[in-house]
This record gives C-alpha cells, structure tokens and sequence, in this order.
C-alpha cells in the first residue's frame, strides 16, 4: 500500500468504508450523471443497510450526490441541504444476491430528464467499487479516467474509440467489454493513463450506434458542489 | 516498492546513512513518482490536520446511536484538579485520544490513520509530545514519515483492518506507528524505533474487534485511549534501552498469524465479544427498532 492509503484519508468519520467510501459512491454517480440529481433513490443492501443510520450512510451518500468530497464538514447536515436545494432523496433497503457486504444501489435523474442507475460497493479504507451501470455489470473504481460507452453489439465501436484515443495519444490503462446479449446492448469501459480531451468525447456521442457516452475525469477531485 | 520488512528498511538507511524517515520519504518519491515537495506538503497537511482535528472537538456532541460523546469533556475536568493517576502529560494523551475516537463518532473530520476507528492514537501522543517537547512541525511531519513507514511494513506482512484481523490490526497498529513515531522524534536510533514498534505491538497482540452494533463507538473510542498509552510506553522502554526480544518484523508475521487464527465472530461482524454481551445486544435491539 502507498503511504498515503496508511495515513489518510482525510475525512468525516466514523467509518472509512460506511461513510467516506459512501460519499465517493454519491460522488462518483453525480459525476456519471455529468449533473446534480434532482431525484435519487437510494437502495441500501448488506452492512450498508443494517449499520448505516449509526454510520451516517444515508447522509454520506446524499452529500456525495451533492458534490460534496469525503472530508467536507457539511456531510452531518447533507440530507438538510438537500431538502433546501429541492433535490427529491428516497432511502430503502434491499437484498441483492452476490453483492459486497457494502452495497448500495441508486437510480439518479437530473432536472433535463438524464438518468442513470449505479450499484456500486465500498472495499474499505475509502476505496469503492463501480459494479453495475444501467443494470449491466462492469469493474471500476473512479480512481483513474474513466470512459464509458455505451453503444449497440455491431462491429467496429471498439477501433472508433480506441484509434481515436491512440490519435490523442491518450494511453489506455485497462479496457473491458460488456454486453446484455449478442446484438444487443454492449458497454465498453476504458480507464486512461491520460485525461481525454472534451471534443473527443462530443465526436464520440455523435457516432452512429453510440448510444451514450460518459466520461470521469480524474482531475476534478477539486469539485465541491452544494 | 515500499519496503516491506523492517530489516530491509533499516539496512537501507545506514547504507546510505539517512534517517529512517529519510528513507521513507525516498522510497515514496521513486514508488509513486513525486517530487520531495509533493509528498512533504501532503505529509505536513495530515499533521495540520490532525491538529486540528484534536482542537475543533465539542464536548456537547453525542454520536447518533447516543453511546458516546462528553467523555473528553470528563476527562478535562477531572485533569484540571491535577490529581489524577497518570499525571498532566499521559493525562493529556487520555483526554486527546478520547477527543478524537469521540469526534470520528460524531462525524467531525479526522485523518484515519491508519483507520477511522484507530485515529485518535497518533494525534493523542504526537500533539502531547509535540507540546511537552517543543518541536517543529516539521519534526512533526518526519515522525509521521517515520509512522507512516511503519504501518506500510504492518500492512505488507499482515493486515490494517479490523474486518481482516480484529483490532490488533487497527488500534495495535496504530500504537506500533506512534511508538516508532516517537522513538524517532525523542532521537531514538532506527533500531530504538524498530523495538518500539515491535513492544507496542506485542503488548496488544490478541485483540478482537467486537463493536456493539457493529458501530466505530463501543469499545472503539476508549481503545484509542490504551493504544496511545501502550505507544507512550513502549517508546519509553525502548528510548532507555530495553530491547524486544522479538524482532519487529516477527511480532508482525505473528499478528498475522494470530489474526488468521481469530474466529470470524471476532472480526467486526458485531457477532461475538463485547458485541455478545447482554449488554451490547440491548443497544443493537434499541437501535434496530429505532431504524
Ligand atoms: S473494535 Fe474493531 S471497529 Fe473498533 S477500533 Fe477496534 S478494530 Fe476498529
């Protein structure tokens, strides 16, 4: 482990994996959203659901969904905050097979109609894991840019992304493929050593069979919301 | 790579005759490719935080279950009638660990270090010492180098979570960091340092993790205090020569092995331990009805 996965993070308590890990998790899905929600509901399954009140889950989530970074002083007063903002949170539980004891699952929609549905679990030590984007199964942690495609199962997306990052000599650090069936609904998943330009991003979501185009970058860790 | 044995970690120290703090800085530059400056800044912001995280705490807060919260407050006062057992200065590091379990509790901002639940143990000895003996922040910051580097070695040859290997992992490794933190800010040598780490850890080998209700609050927030009194006390042992007979790296290899040991009930799933008590079971019944 770095020193910095020893010391750290900086964060409002009491639990790295029920609290900070959960704000990264409202984060991460406000930034997939590429808008603050204006509904959310939010689904708590395994451990997040039995000790989350006592571990300030509900409210981490919310202030992640607000913008809000792991060590802001406003997360004790986030569901407060966004009550005033008019942003429509709902919590539940729910049982979800096969999940990390950490889990929780959210269905977003911002005010110009984009939605978007996120499980995603909380490793430990702040760290998350993004598993299920739109009800199709994928591996990442936000921790490193991060493009996501969504577009039909017909050949030839994969050479349109991946010659358009190689001309932007951007370097791609892992990449994952992902489809409900043959021909139907595929997902790609690429995390990069380099940030991706934003005019390649509005290239690619023109594309025909491009369906949907999400991009994380990395270095908007600065982003304070509210 | 960030060295993974105490052995290696000093041998490469006198190689080069550089501090061990030294030493970590510069594993740190070439293991994640920064500059001195970058991981010196990082390292002086978590020492300004932790400050400030024992200052901003608030007596009249209580955690959302009600369990803790106000004990800090107990503690102040009762050390300002100056008769209490331990004296002002080991006073002072019950009272600062107590600040700071309660605050992570109560959802105030603090450094985990190297957990949430464990991270009133470094600041109650660093922000004490740091007072008692009038060094610099960036004496401070080396020492949390120093720390730093230790619970790398911990986490490479065991583990630093309470889920993995009970709180021996979490409070026990905290008290091995701020042992070592400050063997080396008193000017203890790198063996010094390399035995204080290892007695901390020793005298807490064995410990499970058994919070009632599964929440970072019972026992956690008075562990802090035994971490922090046990790190005092293993560097004054090894700061006067007292050697442990069991090398650091071994006491570390033996946390593991005990941590694997440890049933599953034991390691924060709240099934066993002071969570089974009748006691501990009456909050986690109130809080489940509360839900
Ligand atoms: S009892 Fe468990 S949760 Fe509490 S401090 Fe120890 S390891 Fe952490």
């Amino acid at each position: 482990m770095n020193l910095y996965d020893i010391l750290g993070p900086v964060m409002v308590g009491p639990s790295s994996s029920h609290t900070a890990g959960a704000v990264r998790i409202g984060l991460i899905t406000r930034r997939l959203l590429g808008e603050a929600p204006a509904k959310a509901d939010i689904a708590l399954a395994g451990s997040f659901a039995a000790t989350g009140k006592g571990h300030g889950t509900d409210r981490a989530l919310a202030a992640g969904l607000l913008g809000m970074q792991p060590d802001d002083i406003r997360i004790p007063r986030s569901l407060e905050l966004a009550k005033d903002q008019g942003m429509e949170i709902q919590f539940r539980e729910i049982q979800l097979k096969d999940a990390h004891p950490n889990t929780a699952l959210l269905h977003v929609e911002a005010g110009s109609g984009r939605e978007l549905e996120l499980q995603a679990s909380s490793l430990g030590g702040g760290r998350i894991m993004v598993n299920k984007l739109d009800g199709i199964d994928v591996n990442f942690t936000g921790e490193s840019h991060t493009l996501i495609v969504h577009n039909l199962d017909q050949p030839g997306h994969v050479a349109e992304v991946t010659s358009m990052l190689s001309h932007k000599s951007v370097n791609i650090a892992t990449m994952q493929l992902y489809r409900n069936k043959r021909g139907g609904y595929a997902v790609m998943v690429l995390e990069t050593d380099q940030p991706i330009p934003e005019d390649s991003i509005a290239w690619l979501s023109h594309l025909e069979g491009v369906i949907k185009v999400t991009y994380l970058n990395t270095m908007q860790e600065d982003e304070h919301g509210v | 790579m960030a060295f993974e044995s105490m052995e290696d970690w000093l041998k490469y120290s006198h190689d080069r005759n550089i501090s061990a703090a030294e030493a970590v800085i510069l594993e740190d530059m070439s293991d994640r490719g920064v500059s001195r400056e970058e991981t010196w800044s990082r390292m002086s912001a978590m020492w300004n935080a932790m400050k400030s995280s024992e200052q901003s705490y608030d007596r009249s807060l209580r955690s959302h279950s009600g369990l803790v919260g106000g004990a800090a407050g107990q503690m102040e006062d009762y050390l300002k009638a100056g008769d209490s057992l331990c004296g002002d200065v080991m006073g002072k590091v019950i009272m600062r660990a107590l600040r700071l379990g309660e605050s992570n509790a109560c959802m105030k901002r603090i450094v985990a270090a190297p957990t949430a639940g464990a991270c009133g143990v470094l600041p109650a000895v660093l922000v004490t010492a740091a007072g008692q003996g009038g060094f610099s922040d960036d004496q401070m910051t080396e020492a949390l180098f120093a720390a730093a580097g230790i619970g790398q070695i911990i986490a490479a040859r065991a583990y630093i979570a309470g889920a993995m290997g009970g709180c021996q992992a979490e409070i026990g490794s905290a008290s091995s960091m701020a042992a070592g933190a400050l063997a080396c800010l008193k000017g203890g040598s790198p063996e010094q340092m390399a035995d204080a780490a290892a007695i901390a850890m020793k005298n807490l080998l064995g410990l499970v993790c058994d919070p009632v209700a599964g929440l970072v609050e019972v026992p956690c927030v008075k562990r802090n205090v035994i971490g922090a009194v046990n790190a005092m006390a293993a560097a004054d042992m090894a700061l006067a020569g007292i050697r442990s007979t069991i090398p650091a790296d071994q006491v570390f290899d033996a946390m593991k092995e005990v941590g694997d040991k440890m049933s599953s009930s034991l390691r924060e799933t709240a099934e066993g331990g002071l969570a089974a008590t009748a006691a501990g079971r009456a909050v986690s019944e109130r809080l489940k009805k509360n839900r």
